[in-house]
Formats: C-alpha cells, sequence, structure tokens
C-alpha cells in the first residue's frame, strides 16, 4: 500500500510566548486537519514528538479524546523523521487508512544540556564538558575542511543564503538577511564555527495528515506520495556525536546507510531530486550532509556553495525555507518541518522560496543524537 | 601558620588525588595510563572499558593499558561555558575556553579528551600529543579531582 500526504498544518517558528509548545502543537494539527478537510474524529491514529513541552500524546487534550491510539516517538533531532516513517509503516501494513503525524516543541534558549547518563555514559564526560553537541558539530567539520579544502567563507555562505531564505519565509524565526562578513566575525562558539553558523533551540509546531494513496483524491486534489522513508541507526566505526571514543576504521555514517536505502526504496537517484532539505544544525552539517546523501562528491561543494547551486534558483536547492539555521530547532517539529517545505514546494505552493521549473521530487534528511538519521523522498 | 602546618595542610590536599572516574585510567599508579576493554573475539579496543564489544557484540573482553603518544584527528576550542552537567571550579567570570579533539593512539582507539593548548593558532590535526594526567578540580572536601588531557609534545 502507498502512502500520500493529505495535509499540512505548520505554528511559525522561532519564540511565540504567549503559547505553550502544547498548544503550539494544536494550532498546527487543526490547520492540518482543515487542509485536508477531515475531522480529528476521523483521525485513526497519530505518532508524535516532543522533546521540553510536555508528551505529544497531550494534544488530545486540545484536539479532542477519540480514544485512537497515540505514540510518543523520542529520537533526538531525528524525531520527526521517525514519527512519519512509523506512521508510514502504520499505512503500508494495511492497519489504518488515515493517521495524524505531528510535532511541537518550546526550547529555553541557549544550547541543549544533554545528560550522559541517559545515553549511557559516565558522569565525567559531562563534568569535563565534552558533552557538547556543538563540539561534535566543530571537530566533524574541522576534520572535512582539513582533508577536502572546504574554506571558511564557504561556510559562511551557508549561514548567509539560509538567512536569504528565511528572509522570503513567513513562518521562519530569522527573516533578516546576514552579510558572510557578520557571520564570520561573529562570536566564534566551537572552532570553527562562529554563532551565526549555529542554529538555536526554538518553538514551533507542524503536523501532516497522511492516508493510504487509493484515498488521497478523497481528501486533496495535490496529494505528494512517500516514495521512500528509512531510518537508520549508526555503525561501528561512524563518527558521531557523544562519543568518548572511535574505532580506528572508519565506516559510513547512519546518513549514507539511511540515503542509499530511501534511493533504493524510492527507484530514484539523487540527480533526480528537485528539492532538498538536509539537517543543517549549523552550517558544516549542511555541507557534509550534502555529500552523505550523495549529492555530490567530498570536496565538490566549495564550488557549488561558491557559485551558488544550492540556492533556491541554482542547479541543487538546499534548505529553501531556511533550514534549522533560520528556523532554529524546535526537537519534536524540526524534520516534520523539512517534510512540510517540501509539500509546498511539489504543491507549488511556497510562494517567494519556490523552486522554480514545476518541482517533482523532493527530499528530507534528519540527523540526530546519538547517531541516527531518517530521510523521505516525496513525489507529487 | 608556621611553615610545617602549611606544608603539613599541602601533604593532605596532595595525598587526596582522586580520579574523576574510577576505571578510566590506572590511578594511582606510577605511571598512569588510560584503561581499554579489547574484545577477544575480534580484537578491537574500546574507551573507556566495556563489559561487550560494540562491533561484534562479543562478550569476553580484557582491560589493557592505551599508549601514551598519540596524533590529533580533530579537535575544538570551546569558547562558551558549558552549562550543567559540566563540573569544574570556575565562574562566568573565570571561565578559560579550551581544547577538546581526539587524540588517535596506535593499535588503540581514538580517544575524545580535553588538550592542554587552548590557542586554535597553536593546535593542528595531526600533531603529535601525550596523554597526561592533571588536577581537573577541587571537591569541597580538598579532594583534587584527576583527569586525563592531551598535551602537544615540546
Amino acid at each position: 500500500m502507498d502512502v500520500a500526504i493529505v495535509g499540512i498544518g505548520i505554528h511559525p517558528f522561532g519564540r511565540t510566548p504567549a503559547r505553550s509548545g502544547l498548544q503550539q502543537g494544536a494550532y498546527a494539527a487543526r490547520l492540518a486537519l482543515q487542509d485536508a478537510g477531515v475531522e480529528w474524529r476521523d483521525i485513526q491514529f497519530a505518532f508524535g514528538g516532543s522533546a521540553s513541552a510536555g508528551s505529544a500524546d497531550a494534544l488530545v487534550n486540545e484536539l479532542g479524546l477519540t480514544g485512537i491510539p497515540f505514540i510518543n516517538v523520542a529520537n533526538g533531532c531525528a524525531t520527526g523523521g521517525s514519527s512519519l516513517i512509523s506512521a508510514y509503516n502504520a499505512i503500508k501494513s494495511g492497519e489504518y487508512d488515515v493517521g495524524m503525524v505531528t510535532g511541537f516543541d518550546k526550547h529555553d534558549r541557549g544550547a541543549f544540556n544533554a545528560d550522559p547518563k541517559e545515553l549511557g555514559i559516565g558522569e565525567w564526560y559531562g563534568e569535563v564538558g565534552m558533552m557538547m553537541t556543538t563540539q561534535f558539530f566543530a571537530m566533524k567539520i574541522q576534520k572535512y575542511m582539513h582533508d577536502h579544502a572546504i574554506s571558511h567563507n564557504t561556510l559562511a555562505k551557508v549561514s548567509e543564503k539560509a538567512f536569504i531564505n528565511g528572509s522570503k519565509n513567513p513562518n521562519a524565526w530569522r527573516t533578516e538577511p546576514i552579510s558572510v562578513d557578520e557571520i564570520i566575525n561573529s562570536t566564534m562558539v566551537n572552532n570553527p564555527l562562529t554563532k551565526f553558523m549555529f542554529c538555536s533551540p526554538a518553538e514551533g509546531g507542524v503536523a501532516l495528515i497522511l492516508c493510504r494513496a487509493d484515498h488521497a483524491k478523497r481528501y486533496t486534489d495535490t496529494p505528494v506520495y512517500l516514495k521512500g522513508a528509512t531510518m537508520k541507526s549508526r555503525r561501528f566505526g561512524s563518527f558521531e556525536v557523544f562519543a568518548p571514543s572511535q574505532a580506528l576504521q572508519q565506516v559510513d555514517g547512519p546518513t549514507v546507510d539511511a540515503s542509499k536505502a530511501a534511493f533504493e526504496m524510492a527507484g530514484v537517484g539523487p540527480k533526480d531530486m528537485d528539492v532538498m532539505q538536509l539537517q543543517d544544525t549549523e552550517v558544516g552539517a549542511e555541507i557534509m550532509h550534502m555529500a552523505e546523501n550523495g549529492f555530490c562528491e567530498d570536496g565538490e561543494q566549495e564550488a557549488l556553495i561558491q557559485q551558488g547551486a544550492t540556492h533556491i534558483g541554482g542547479s541543487m536547492p538546499v534548505n529553501t525555507d531556511g533550514g534549522c539555521l533560520a528556523n532554529g530547532e524546535p526537537i519534536g517539529a524540526s524534520g516534520l518541518r523539512q517534510v512540510y517545505e517540501n509539500v509546498l514546494q511539489l504543491r507549488g505552493q511556497a510562494g517567494d522560496h519556490q523552486v522554480p521549473d514545476d518541482p517533482k521530487l523532493a527530499y528530507t534528511h534528519v540527523y540526530g543524537a546519538p547517531g541516527i538519521s531518517a530521510i523521505t523522498i516525496l513525489q507529487r | 601558620m608556621p611553615w610545617s602546618a602549611e606544608a603539613k595542610k599541602r601533604d593532605e590536599i596532595m595525598s587526596n588525588q582522586v580520579p574523576i572516574a574510577e576505571g578510566l585510567f590506572s590511578w594511582p599508579a606510577v605511571k598512569p595510563a588510560l584503561l581499554a576493554s579489547r574484545c577477544k573475539q575480534c580484537g578491537v579496543a574500546a574507551f573507556p572499558v566495556a563489559s561487550s564489544c560494540m562491533a561484534c557484540s562479543g562478550q569476553d573482553v580484557e582491560i589493557e593499558e592505551l599508549p601514551s603518544r598519540g596524533t590529533l584527528w580533530t579537535w575544538t576550542v570551546q569558547q562558551f561555558m558549558p552549562k550543567k552537567p559540566y563540573r569544574s571550579d570556575e565562574t562566568p567570570e573565570t571561565f578559560v575556553p579550551y581544547g577538546v579533539g581526539y587524540l588517535e593512539l596506535p593499535g588503540g582507539v581514538r580517544v575524545e579528551g580535553r588538550l592542554t593548548e587552548n590557542d586554535p593558532q597553536k593546535l593542528q590535526i595531526g600533531m603529535v600529543m601525550d596523554v597526561v594526567f592533571e588536577p581537573y578540580r577541587i571537591e569541597d572536601n580538598g579532594d583534587e579531582v584527576i583527569n586525563f588531557f592531551f598535551r602537544p609534545v615540546q
């Protein structure tokens, strides 16, 4: 059974003091229901995630108590992608006809403070100051720049593009363009990454209505089909966040594995993608994820980014809604924001951030601690 | 205070050095070393010591000392003071940025640790570093907590 996305809803990302995380989730859920022309009582199941805004299944208190199975998902930054895959499989199995995927969050300001114990790491690791996702991203791009000749200017150009795209997206948080000079010269956080090269924890909510593909036209004239949905965790030897040590022999990370599996599942390749949303926790992540997802060879990013290939009008538009850099990262909602954006793109409803030439295939990728990745391939 | 009392107090402090975690490195020892487990089935080493092998799921491991010298695989400098669970003697006013990196220990693993150097100009991938054991913080009871660091070879 194929699966279609027939309704989408979003609560603007950023900071909304007047609404709790749960209320932002409910806001997005109601918009998604309305978009699909379906009532909450018709929804047969839900998967949802929230890291800091309470249990996702508390949404039923806002939307109504209908007795459906509502399963909470928690997979770090890959929570949204994991929820979506769970829902995809629930429909694909034939068990359900229509369901909801939702994610929302509301984080405090500043870097996430993770607890080593939750990941089976000794407390000493946090005490000495290594329980920091920002350090991992900095060390990964530091090594990558050394091995593949990526420049500091190219790092900054990724942020520059993100804020340009954010300025075109009414739901984004950062909506003012920032110059390359200002990005490079902003406060150093973890060398080589400065303040404006990182995304920040934020708030927001997204909901999607999924149904079996042969029912899709009941809900919408513009269904978008999930042609591939995969999720992988790390194998031994991949370089991952929160690793007190790593193997001498390095292997491909979960992004490479999940990406290959998704392309195989969808029967298409990287060159077929018209628009892609790639995890950009910071600028290095976007650069490395371009290669890890198969869109270029290692090192080609330098020329591609300098030439503007990843801009909305470029040959391989990346993070057309501004990505995590311009939207911030509400963990539960972030991966679903990518899917929301791709559905807009494939429907031709993305407004000022619409990619040209009638896109038909779109790609999303999330990466999260402690080494997981989820991919979707959407087709109009 | 008389010099003897001062010396006595210093002795007490010196004699109360405790490792930041048990089993992370040999301590006390004449020549302390990081401790790894090595899988008897596949031969892969892990740090810190684990009771099973992440490479092959084997559960028969032996503990060994890792080499004390290696090469820097990658690095960064932590420029802001982390929130909890960070636990040092510092305040936001006294915080000093610190280097973090992975040291590739031949025949062992790449271990993540703090660097004694925090100047980005003096750090580069591939440089040779030694594993050293130095005081990290003083506990309220006067115990000196020892951690491992990577120090550039002079």
